[in-house]
């Protein structure tokens, strides 16, 4: 239930984002889910990916500085309240999120979290009954 | 005005007899108290009795800035501590300072020289001088003090910064002379301009700035933006400080007070003396100092030297306005940095590539110091809050080290262009 993201350090400049989004395509690879954090002078692209590791390989080949974290998705309804829950089953048992991404579509929404404690976080919410996005369901098995 | 006619007039051949005399002097000094300048001068197979005068100057050992950290604090010292009457210290590679001691004849030779740059620039006992140079370890602020006092004039103590301040008591006061960087004289201009002070309501008449290079160009523009006229003060703390040399009121050149420090200038490459005339870098032997005598300390400026007669009356020689360096040191905002401060601040921290570039700009009349640093796959982190903390920490590193705020700007990997030879460490904009 823990999946791999891809965290790139791209300078803020024209045609940073292309460069990373050409070496996909070139290697095929999809990306599912992306959100870029950025600051006056450089930005933090993270993604989920069908193949990571091949991400990975390609991007350090093409001089990218990128970074793999152990991040947690989660499916809710696409109702007021539900991230609600999600976030409050979390902080009773004092998981902290350092930040979270995500969209709703057909009455459903998916977050993925960056939490301090990913297994712990799984656990929690798999005994709550969370519905919870599984490596594979993004990955290119 | 001439402060000390006797010396800045000197016959040459009478100047020349001088030197050599304090010449062997200093070098009997170093050779019986400073070890370190008795073992070089044994291994060169030079004794004190082989200096007989001043031609004999090229025999001498160099002096470098290393030599003084390889003797910190107090190594280099040609007295016992208690003859020390204060010290001084500029910024180091390595967190340590380059540090300088004084003899109370030092200095009251540093109030002469000082006090013969202050005439030289114009200024007499009638004058309110605002010593806008950094009061402290630096020797600036300190230097031009004792100077001022010596001369007569009335001294504003007021230390570097605190721009309304300066403007304040510029006008309240009647400050007719200003002494401080070219950059800083600079941003009082623009700071009296956004505060509606016309220059033509104040009294200043004259500037003595110093502690880094500036051109012909920045003159004529603080000249016109101040309504005064700019002198250049060339010193460094290793020689005295402040005051080894002055512009008079023909601008034609820095007068050497050579009574005290010798100059010459030498062939980077050979280090022989450089053709009569022709651009070296400048090497000072001090022949009146007790606590910290220099045998041909090189300085790594370039200049030239030109020992005709100046129309002011003086015969004192004249070097160039100093222009370039024959090492990699920048002077930003009149503090002397080395990249290989940052690097080794870099290393330390160790998370990030050594690979950084310094880019100095100007923006309005402040120095700025960017310096660009590789992100490291290793220690790159996808939250921001890490980045911007590395980079905090980077910044605070750096500062401390060289005692003047910089920005530092996190990279991509491979953004700095590598070189198999000389890396380029440093874009410097305000040359252009």
């Amino acid at each position: 239930m823990i999946i791999t993201q891809l965290s790139v350090f791209l300078e803020n400049r024209s045609g940073r984002l292309t460069e990373v989004t050409d070496i996909f395509s070139e290697n095929q690879i999809n990306i599912s889910a992306l959100s870029i954090a950025e600051t006056a002078d450089y930005g933090v692209l993270r993604m989920i990916v069908d193949k990571p590791e091949i991400a990975v390989r390609v991007l350090k080949k093409n001089d990218l500085s990128v970074h793999t974290t152990e991040v947690v998705a989660v499916i809710t309804p696409d109702i007021p309240g539900a991230l609600n829950k999600v976030i409050k089953y979390l902080s009773e048992e004092e998981i902290n999120i350092a930040y979270m991404y995500g969209y709703s579509h057909e009455n459903k929404a998916s977050i993925i979290m960056k939490v301090n404690n990913p297994q712990k976080a799984v656990e929690i919410l798999q005994n709550k009954k969370i519905e919870l996005i599984s490596a594979s369901d993004f990955y290119e098995i | 005005m001439i402060w000390n006619e006797y010396y800045e007039c000197m016959d040459r051949e009478k100047m020349r007899e001088v030197q050599g005399k304090r010449l062997c002097d200093t070098v009997d000094r170093v050779y019986h108290n400073v070890p370190f300048y008795r073992k070089k001068m044994q291994t060169m197979g030079l004794e004190p009795g082989d200096i007989k005068g001043i031609d004999d100057i090229t025999k001498l050992p160099f002096t470098t800035k290393q030599d003084l950290r390889d003797n910190y604090p107090f190594g280099l010292f040609a007295v016992p501590k208690s003859e020390v009457v204060r010290v001084h210290a500029s910024s180091g590679t390595t967190g340590k300072p380059t540090v300088v001691g004084y003899s109370r004849k030092d200095i009251y030779t540093f109030s002469e020289v000082v006090a013969r740059s202050l005439n030289s620039s114009g200024a007499t006992r009638n004058d309110i001088v605002q010593i806008a140079y950094g009061y402290g370890l630096f020797t600036g602020g300190l230097g031009l003090h004792y100077g001022a006092e010596k001369i007569g004039a009335t001294v504003i103590p007021i230390s570097g910064g605190n721009t309304q301040k300066q403007l304040q008591l510029m006008q309240d006061f009647g400050s007719t002379v200003i002494a401080c960087t070219p950059s800083y004289a600079l941003y009082l201009s623009e700071a009296m301009e956004e505060a509606g002070i016309s220059p033509e309501t104040l009294s200043l008449k004259a500037g003595i700035f110093g502690a880094e290079p500036w051109t012909e160009e920045m003159r004529q523009n603080i000249e016109q933006s101040l309504n005064i006229k700019a002198y250049d003060i060339y010193g460094l703390s290793e020689i005295i400080g402040p005051g080894v040399a002055n512009e008079c009121d023909y601008q034609c050149g820095l007068h050497i007070w050579e009574d005290h420090f010798v100059p010459e200038t030498i062939d980077t490459d050979t280090l022989q003396p450089s053709k009569k005339g022709c651009i070296g870098e400048l090497v000072f032997t001090t022949i009146t100092k007790e606590a910290l005598p220099l045998l041909r300390y090189r300085t790594r400026d370039l200049t030239r030297l030109d020992d005709t007669k100046c129309e002011c009356g003086r015969t004192a020689v004249r070097m160039e306005k100093c222009t370039g360096r024959s090492d990699d040191m920048l002077i930003i905002r009149g503090v002397n940095v080395f990249p290989s401060q940052v690097e080794s601040v870099l290393l330390e921290i160790g998370e990030t590539k050594p690979h950084y570039l310094l880019i100095v700009d100007r923006e309005g009349a402040l120095d700025t110091l960017e310096i660009w640093v590789e992100v490291d796959d290793y220690y790159f982190s996808d939250e921001i809050g890490k980045l911007e903390g590395l980079s905090n920490r980077i910044k605070h590193a750096v500062e401390s080290v060289l005692g003047i705020s910089i920005k530092i700007k996190l990279v991509e990997p491979k953004t700095i262009q590598r070189s198999e030879g000389k890396a380029q460490r440093i874009i410097d904009k305000r040359k252009a």
